[in-house]
């Protein structure tokens, strides 16, 4: 396994596991949101390819009730 | 004397009508004036019927993690305001620095653009105290410039203060939004006197962003020459939110009129009557 920080929380991921497969995994397929990934940008085109690794910090976003 | 901008459709004879006056913002034309925030609302419900009595286009988002594993069935937001229908204005409400708000609109633009339509524009504000929530300029004018070049609309939440407006419009921002007094706060316009030195200098867009508590709050704001006013506490924190989100529809609209007609010069201790002064019974 490898450790994965997700919206600051470290998590125990699959080796291999890429953006879609963790999006996949928490029921997220399909929703409104954006991803990054140790600051950079997972452009929506690449979540089936991006691979997750060791150390990485993921945030995934969604838009809520703001002024 | 204050130099009014002087509009097109007052200089032709067809009368006016609220619909020849858009607002344009970015080269994107609108209807509405009033933009309104989407956040303190007790449901979706509640949020929906309050902009659409508002009749605001532009809504205001903000962008959070998700809730990872927690009832991934739970509605969106963007389901019940949806952008084909509203122009979202994305922001970066709690962010203290220039690199938060520039990574959360980066963000920002990735959820709300689609294959045919990037989505550019953003409404940037970087926070100096969670006390009081006035912007750190520094960082302001910091993420503005990062995020310009980088091809963003950047409509900017601001002090008050002409020269920093005027260098954020440099920067090359889409629009300027002076606080007219403390986010949430519905303390209303308190300097009037600044709004109008930043209105006279600006040649983008000025909107009062944060301060207004209630509809004569909006007027004011308008009649002083602001090209719209951008609220959320004011609406959401009202008794009724949806009944004081027409309000603020008919306050932006009526103050926007009164700016057009240019109000009567005001005449200090001396009164005029509106009656004739001739042909009284008795005379």
């Amino acid at each position: 396994m490898i450790q994965v920080i997700v919206n600051g929380q470290p998590q125990a991921l699959a080796p291999g596991l890429t953006v879609l497969g963790l999006l996949e995994a928490r029921g997220l397929v399909g929703k409104r949101l954006a991803v990054e990934r140790n600051g950079d940008i997972v452009p929506k085109a690449r979540h089936a390819e991006v691979q997750l690794a060791e150390g990485d910090r993921v945030e995934i976003v969604v838009a809520v009730g703001g002024g | 004397m204050h130099r009014r901008k002087l509009h097109p459709i007052i200089e032709n004879n067809t009368g006016f009508h609220t619909m020849n006056d858009p607002l344009v913002i970015a080269g994107k034309t609108y209807g509405s004036r009033l933009l309104v925030g989407t956040g303190k609302y007790k449901d979706f419900a509640e949020t929906r019927g309050a902009i659409d009595a508002s009749g605001a286009e532009i809504v205001t988002v903000a962008i959070r993690r998700t809730n990872i594993g927690q009832n991934p069935d739970e509605p969106n937001l963007l389901d019940v305001l949806p952008p084909d229908r509203f122009t979202i204005l994305p922001n970066t409400a709690g962010c203290y620095t220039a690199d938060d708000a520039v990574r959360t609109l980066r963000l920002a633009r990735e959820l709300l653009s689609t294959e045919a339509r990037r989505h550019d524009l953003c409404k940037l504000e970087v926070l100096g105290d969670p006390s009081n929530l006035f912007p750190n300029m520094p960082e302001t004018l910091k993420a503005a410039e990062i995020l310009v070049k980088d091809g963003f609309d950047v409509m900017v939440y601001c002090a008050d203060d002409p020269i920093q407006a005027r260098m954020l419009e440099d920067i090359g921002c889409a629009a300027v939004m002076p606080l007219a007094s403390l986010i949430g706060s519905g303390m209303g316009i308190l300097n009037p006197w600044n709004l109008r030195l930043i209105i006279d200098n600006a040649k983008v867009p000025v909107l009062v962003d944060a301060g207004v508590g209630t509809a004569s709050d909006a007027a004011i704001a308008m009649e002083l020459g602001c090209d719209g006013v951008l609220m959320n506490t004011a609406i959401a924190g009202a008794g009724q939110p949806v009944l004081m989100a027409s309000a603020m529809k008919k306050a932006v609209e009526a103050g926007r009129e009164a700016f057009l007609a240019g109000r009567m010069p005001r005449k200090f201790y001396s009164a005029d009557p509106s009656s004739p002064t001739q042909g009284l019974i008795g005379s």
